[in-house]
């Protein structure tokens, strides 16, 4: 007679193992299983969390061991909800977000567009497009504020050919009006390989057939681009801004190494503004206020945003 | 029996170990800098002496704070010794982070009446004013301006502005002479390069443009609070005078130093003076060694002045620091012996030799010492006109605020000088309050 593989699988098991297994419910053992995980995440992800909200209504410092913790209640969330310049970090994040989102998914989708299609050497150019990617935002963060020097950086070298401007007439990262856009290029130079390979995976996916029957159609490329490419690729797209979103929205080192929050505050986000706060201010409970605000935000929105995305996969 | 065993071992352990020279491992914290090579160097006299093994723990100035503070608010034992900034005193003597000396102090014969006593002030106690001493003046530090004497002294440069300005061009006795060389060589050539006038501090992460801006602010009436009432800010930090002074500094920020210098600290100040960028420049005393030894600006070709006067005072921003042994080392008694080999005079006078700027008053009131190095001299004035930053517990947060508020005024060109010192009055008056201060 043939053994079932669970018949076998059991069969193999040690006689002590097997003796000690004996009694034991599917589920018990299920728990057995899963119980380390289980204990894993609570130990790295909901203890610190619930400890950071309990911190979140208290004046704590770290580094005032002697002085006693006093409950505060709601006030530093509404400190936090209430000072200007949070709301001034909350605004550069958001403009950060946006352009380098709106950027990166029009410059990787054309990318995409173009390296889908078959031409000689599309490997090699594949390659060369994610390469920024591959690199640290440390590394990045340097050598670009080496690029936008103004008397020897490449990139106001390269504005001043083009429109005859002199190159150390302007400063990339101590003006005020450009340095939100120095941080916006580097990123957007940076990550759109990333939303290039996503948006390549989508274009790969929709079967040929479907525009040989639009063909047959006599579709035009048009119609074509916009009934079948668009809306197949649209959860892939989805996908990417979620990604990018997430990361952007925590976006550090990056714009440390470049503008380090400056000029003023002009590009102090959010991320930025939290770790002085928890680690050279160490107003430990308002910084965890604020940790939870920003918690919360990311939360609320990716929810949302996943919701609309299940819809989109499921139309 | 086992016990017995134990015990006896122990007993044995402690009688052949007693009477023993014991040798530690010692680790020293500061900054990455040129002195701290020179500690090294002097350190291993006491290696030498003392038998003791002596390792050190090095931070670049921009992550120096953030890196030794982490370190002494998560109870680290890293290091054994610090030589910590002045303005960390009062958060480590209140939180117990640094052994008080006073008793060590009194035990070996060290008075802190044999150092300078700005220095003594800034870096060692804690209350300001009192006789309670937390760390010993490890080296004296000052921020001043270092010029090129060799543009300085061609005469076609000296007649050009003798002309437009009616008097020599020479190290500046006030500001705003000092505005007036720095514009008279910005964008010009020199040598078929062009050149710029000033490379002052602007940088915004730590520390920067606040120990720039104090200097010219002391000068125009700023100050940190009413003498005569503690933490009363209000019409001090944010007088129109001091409105005034820091007005001036954004003015020789706009006008006056290389394009893109908008988070410039020490170390860029030095790569641009040492390049040929600037003919003056803004930095601490601790340079001076550096640019005095360098082959392209060095020796006759740069010349060193105290910051200059403003119009309501003369003052310069105090830098360097004091050495403390760290409360959670676990060899306090080598600590403490590290500390009185460096207060001795002949150690204290290698340290100077060395390139440290030493404290000790023998060593700087020595008839020889105001003209042993071309920079000496401008030392000692720069010395004796100092004023430091809050030394408070909660300092961090108060140079933070600082930085924000100075640098959105002076290099993002955001509101006027006064909302910017307003400002800062009300950050200041929410750290103090938070503080219970009131």
């Amino acid at each position: 007679m043939q053994r079932t593989s669970i018949e076998r699988v059991a069969a193999a098991t040690p006689a002590p193992v097997a003796r000690r297994l004996t009694g034991l419910s599917d589920r018990v053992i299920a728990w057995i299983f899963v119980a380390p995980t289980i204990f894993l995440l609570l130990a790295v992800n909901i203890f610190p969390l619930i400890w950071t909200i309990r911190l979140s209504f208290t004046n704590m410092r770290v580094n005032r061991p002697n002085e006693p913790v006093e409950f505060v209640g709601l006030r530093n969330y509404q400190r936090i909800l209430t000072d200007p310049d949070i709301w001034q970090t909350m605004q550069a994040t958001a403009h950060f977000l946006f352009w380098t989102l709106a950027l990166q998914i029009v410059i990787g989708f054309a990318l995409a567009w173009l390296i889908n299609r078959k031409f000689r050497g599309n490997d090699l150019w594949t390659t060369i497009i994610v390469l920024p990617m591959m690199l640290s935002p440390a590394v990045v963060g340097n050598f670009w504020t080496f690029l936008y020097q103004p008397q020897i950086g490449l990139f106001n070298y390269a504005v001043g050919f083009l429109t005859g401007a002199d190159p150390s007439s302007f400063s990339m990262i101590a003006d005020v009006r450009l340095a939100p856009w120095a941080i916006i290029i580097v990123d957007t130079w940076m990550w759109t390989p990333f939303v290039m390979l996503i948006c390549l995976a989508g274009l790969r996916s929709i079967p040929a057939s479907i525009y040989e029957a639009a063909e047959c159609d006599r579709a035009s490329k048009w119609r074509q681009f916009w009934t079948i490419t668009i809306p197949m690729v649209l959860p892939f797209l989805m996908l990417a801004v979620l990604f990018r979103g997430i990361e952007n929205f925590k976006m550090f080192d990056l714009v440390v190494q470049l503008t380090g929050g400056g000029p003023g505050n002009t590009t102090e986000l959010t991320s930025i503004n939290l770790k002085r706060e928890a680690f050279e201010k160490w107003r430990t409970g308002y910084s965890s206020a604020y940790a939870i605000i920003l918690f919360v935000t990311v939360f609320g929105l990716a929810s949302i945003y996943v919701k609309a995305l299940n819809k989109v996969k499921s139309r | 029996m086992t016990r017995q065993l134990i015990l006896s071992a122990a007993a044995a352990a402690l009688v052949s170990g007693a009477g023993a020279v014991h040798a530690d491992d010692l680790t020293l914290c500061w900054a990455a800098w040129d002195p701290a090579n020179a500690l090294v160097e002097l350190s291993k006299d006491f290696e030498a002496q003392s038998g003791h093994k002596m390792s050190f723990e090095f931070v670049p100035w921009t992550s120096f704070a953030d890196r030794m503070l982490n370190e002494l608010n998560s109870g680290g034992q890293l290091c054994d010794l610090m030589i910590g900034d002045s303005q960390w005193i009062g958060g480590a003597a209140e939180n117990g982070q640094y052994k008080k000396l006073n008793d060590f102090f009194a035990a070996e014969g060290i008075s802190m009446d044999d150092f300078i006593p700005a220095t003594v002030a800034g870096y060692s106690e804690w209350p300001k004013g009192t006789p309670n001493y937390w760390a010993l003046p490890a080296f004296g530090d000052v921020v001043g301006w270092t010029y090129r004497k060799d543009w300085f002294a061609r005469p076609e440069l000296q007649a050009e502005f003798k002309t437009k300005y009616g008097h020599d061009l020479a190290p500046p006795k006030t500001l705003d002479e000092l505005k007036q060389i720095a514009e008279f060589f910005q964008n010009r050539e020199i040598d078929g390069k062009t050149v710029y006038g000033a490379a002052i501090y602007t940088e915004r992460g730590s520390e920067g443009i606040t120990m720039g801006v104090t200097n010219i602010l002391y000068n125009y009436g700023f100050e940190y609070q009413n003498p005569a009432k503690p933490y009363d800010l209000q019409g001090f930090v944010n007088s129109p005078d001091a409105a005034k002074g820091l007005q001036f500094y954004k003015s020789l920020y706009d006008c006056c130093v290389p394009p893109g210098s908008s988070d410039w600290y020490m170390s860029e100040d030095i790569d641009a003076y040492k390049s040929g960028q600037v003919a003056l420049q803004m930095n601490f005393a601790f340079i001076w060694p550096g640019v005095n030894a360098d082959p392209n600006v060095g020796g006759d070709k740069s010349g060193y002045f105290p910051n200059p006067a403003g119009p309501k005072g003369h003052f310069a921003q105090l830098g360097g620091q004091g050495i403390s042994v760290v409360s959670n080392t676990n060899s306090p008694d080598a600590a403490l012996q590290y500390i009185k080999w460096f207060a001795q005079p002949e150690v204290q006078k290698k340290w100077w030799e060395m390139g440290g700027y030493s404290a000790l008053k023998s060593v700087v009131e020595d008839p020889g010492f105001a003209t042993s190095q071309p920079y000496a001299q401008t030392f000692l004035d720069s010395m004796a006109i100092v004023k430091d930053f809050w030394a408070e517990p909660a300092y961090a947060s108060l140079l933070l605020a600082m930085q924000q508020r100075v640098h959105n005024y002076v290099v993002a060109g955001n509101g006027t000088s006064q909302e910017a010192l307003d400002g800062l009055v009300a950050d200041w008056t929410e750290i103090f309050e938070d503080e219970g201060k009131f």
